[in-house]
């Protein structure tokens, strides 16, 4: 995360900038993680592959559970029909990963951030969906909500001012879970070429071009990887912590 | 019994033709002309007509959806707008590849996860299991394609123990399949664990020690058969994240299988190869999805009734 903020301000060189007579130095001084088959900065294009994975992934997660979060409210609390039909549409968007979904996309649009964005969006809804319909199952039958009814509140003030609020940690989890899922499928997405197109660097493009010198320049296959892991590793844990700080809470430890 | 069927199989169909609707909903409803695609910009107005009427794109959209629907049941894929081969044949000679690796990965992830969660569930605070824990972590975090071209660097390049990819017999499947079962299995293990643990504080199983029946049976024939269902519960969704891998995998070893095809297909925008093996890959998640469940709820009656 720290490194994202870096790269939003500095660079030590422009990650697009090759410089051939540089090419495949290891790496150490001047260049950090040393250069790629362009003479390009590793470094320098790592930080700016970070702040395209974590863009893209935000803004696609936050897509994904407004419309989640806003089905799962309609599917939990008027219950009936309408839960019935939004957790089938949930079960037929689960058949359809992130990956698939975005390979769909590409077929009628070009490659390119678009593409990444809206698959792993739609991709992310059921999940939202579940997390926000099972809370909202259990919430709307407390005292408080029922007190509501009776003093005449409508639903959607109910919904938005009862229900929401209390559903809220859960779906913190869920987002760092969903972050960190959304990186990776990113990564994966543009190391298969459907993502950001080059000269652009991304952790998964900076992959696909190193494969072919795995043996010439280790570090080009290893630098990127290590990223790609330690975010998804760390949003993984974020949410794992989040849900053991919660349980404390709860038992008053 | 007979009830909990249809009400499975109404499912299933519901489920399936929601995905054809969202299929064909993105393929040939969202912007984007499929008679451009192929011409690109420079084709004449007639040529753009004609075929238009060929890919009977001038119908209207309701009718192309129940015509596409009814050709895909009946098992005419149409023919592959790049190659000069149906979807069919196209299938033919990439599924069963594809079938291999995923039904492999699924066998040896359970395979692997059962002593990895039993490990970390009997002795969860030795540093053994904390180590492994860790792993697990990592194996959710670690991107398959770089844990492939490291796979291949380390024994295929360095080592030269193992074919880098292709299709040169069973060895050449060894690295794709230990690849794709990595994050499988740490998933598994870690919900075999969290079922364990609760199982292991159950009644039953206090009752079954002061009984003194010794530990390990404690363990194998009334804590595993109780933790089990939440695991293989959730190796039946993993199908769906099993295909995902499998079109990235088989990328990284340049496997011939589905992924492949597809990607190939989105690369040459071809229309009727995508939609029509998007179509059939769901169908065999939603499938298997189907058969899992049935099983469970042979394995388990508690599941028929909710």
């Amino acid at each position: 995360m720290a490194l994202t903020v870096l790269g939003w301000f500095y660079t030590p060189y422009d990650p697009n900038e090759t410089r051939v007579v540089e090419r495949f130095q290891p790496p150490g001084w001047p260049h950090l993680l040393g250069t790629d088959h362009f003479g390009r900065d590793v470094f320098s294009r790592i930080l700016w592959g970070a702040r395209v994975s974590l863009a893209v992934g935000t803004a696609a997660v936050c897509v994904g559970a407004l419309v989640g979060v806003a089905l799962g409210l309609a599917a939990g609390y008027f219950g009936g029909f309408w839960d019935e039909l939004l957790m089938r549409v949930g079960t037929a968007l689960q058949a359809l990963p992130s990956i698939l979904l975005a390979l769909l996309f590409a077929t009628i649009w070009s490659p390119g951030v678009p593409v990444v964005l809206w698959g792993i969006a739609l991709g992310n809804i059921p999940s939202f969906l579940r997390v926000t319909r099972s809370q909202v199952l259990s919430i709307k039958e407390r005292p408080y909500v029922e007190a509501a009814r009776a003093l005449g509140a409508s639903d959607l003030r109910i919904v938005l001012r009862h229900i929401l609020p209390n559903v809220g940690s859960a779906l913190l989890v869920q987002f760092s879970v969903s972050l960190a899922g959304a990186i990776l499928a990113e990564a994966s997405l543009s190391y298969l070429g459907v993502g950001l197109q080059p000269p652009h660097p991304s952790w998964g493009r900076m992959l696909r071009e190193a494969q072919a010198f795995g043996s010439l320049a280790p570090w080009l296959v290893l630098a990127p990887g290590l990223f790609i892991a330690a975010a998804v590793v760390g949003f993984n844990l974020l949410g794992d912590n989040w849900i053991l700080g919660r349980e404390r809470l709860y038992k008053g430890e | 019994m007979q009830r909990y069927l249809w009400r499975k199989t109404g499912g299933f169909l519901l489920t399936a033709l929601l995905v054809s609707l969202a299929t064909f909903f993105i393929l040939q409803v969202l912007p984007g002309d499929p008679a451009l695609l192929i011409l690109g910009t420079e084709g004449s107005p007639e040529a753009y007509a004609l075929l238009r009427r060929e890919l009977h794109l001038d119908q209207p959209l309701l009718q192309r959806y129940v015509q596409w629907l009814a050709d895909f049941v009946k098992g005419k894929w149409g023919n592959s707008w790049r190659y000069s081969l149906s979807v069919r044949e196209l299938v033919g000679q990439a599924f069963p590849l594809s079938f291999a690796l995923a039904l492999l990965a699924v066998g040896v992830a359970v395979l692997a996860a059962l002593p990895v969660g039993l490990l970390m569930a009997v002795r969860p605070h030795s540093p053994l299991s904390q180590l492994l824990s860790l792993g697990t972590q990592l194996g959710l975090g670690l991107p398959q394609f770089w844990v492939g071209i490291l796979l291949i660097q380390l024994f295929a390049v360095e080592l030269q123990l193992l074919p880098a990819g292709g299709r040169e017999g069973w060895g050449s499947l060894l690295l794709p399949t230990v690849t794709l079962a990595l994050p499988r299995m740490a998933i598994l293990s870690r919900f075999l664990r969290a079922g364990l643990l609760e199982s292991l504080g159950e009644d039953y199983v206090r009752t079954a020690q002061a009984k003194g029946v010794p530990g390990p049976v404690v363990l194998f024939k009334h804590v595993l058969r109780n933790a089990a269902l939440a695991p293989l519960t959730a190796a039946g969704v993993q199908f769906a994240q099993l295909l995902a891998g499998t079109i990235v995998v088989e990328q990284v070893f340049g496997l011939p299988g589905m992924g492949q095809l597809l990607l190939n297909g989105v690369f040459q925008r071809d229309l009727p190869l995508v939609q029509n093996v998007v179509m059939l890959v769901v169908l065999v998640i939603l499938l298997f999805d189907s058969v899992f469940d049935l099983c469970l709820g042979l394995l388990d009656p508690r599941i028929r009734y909710e």
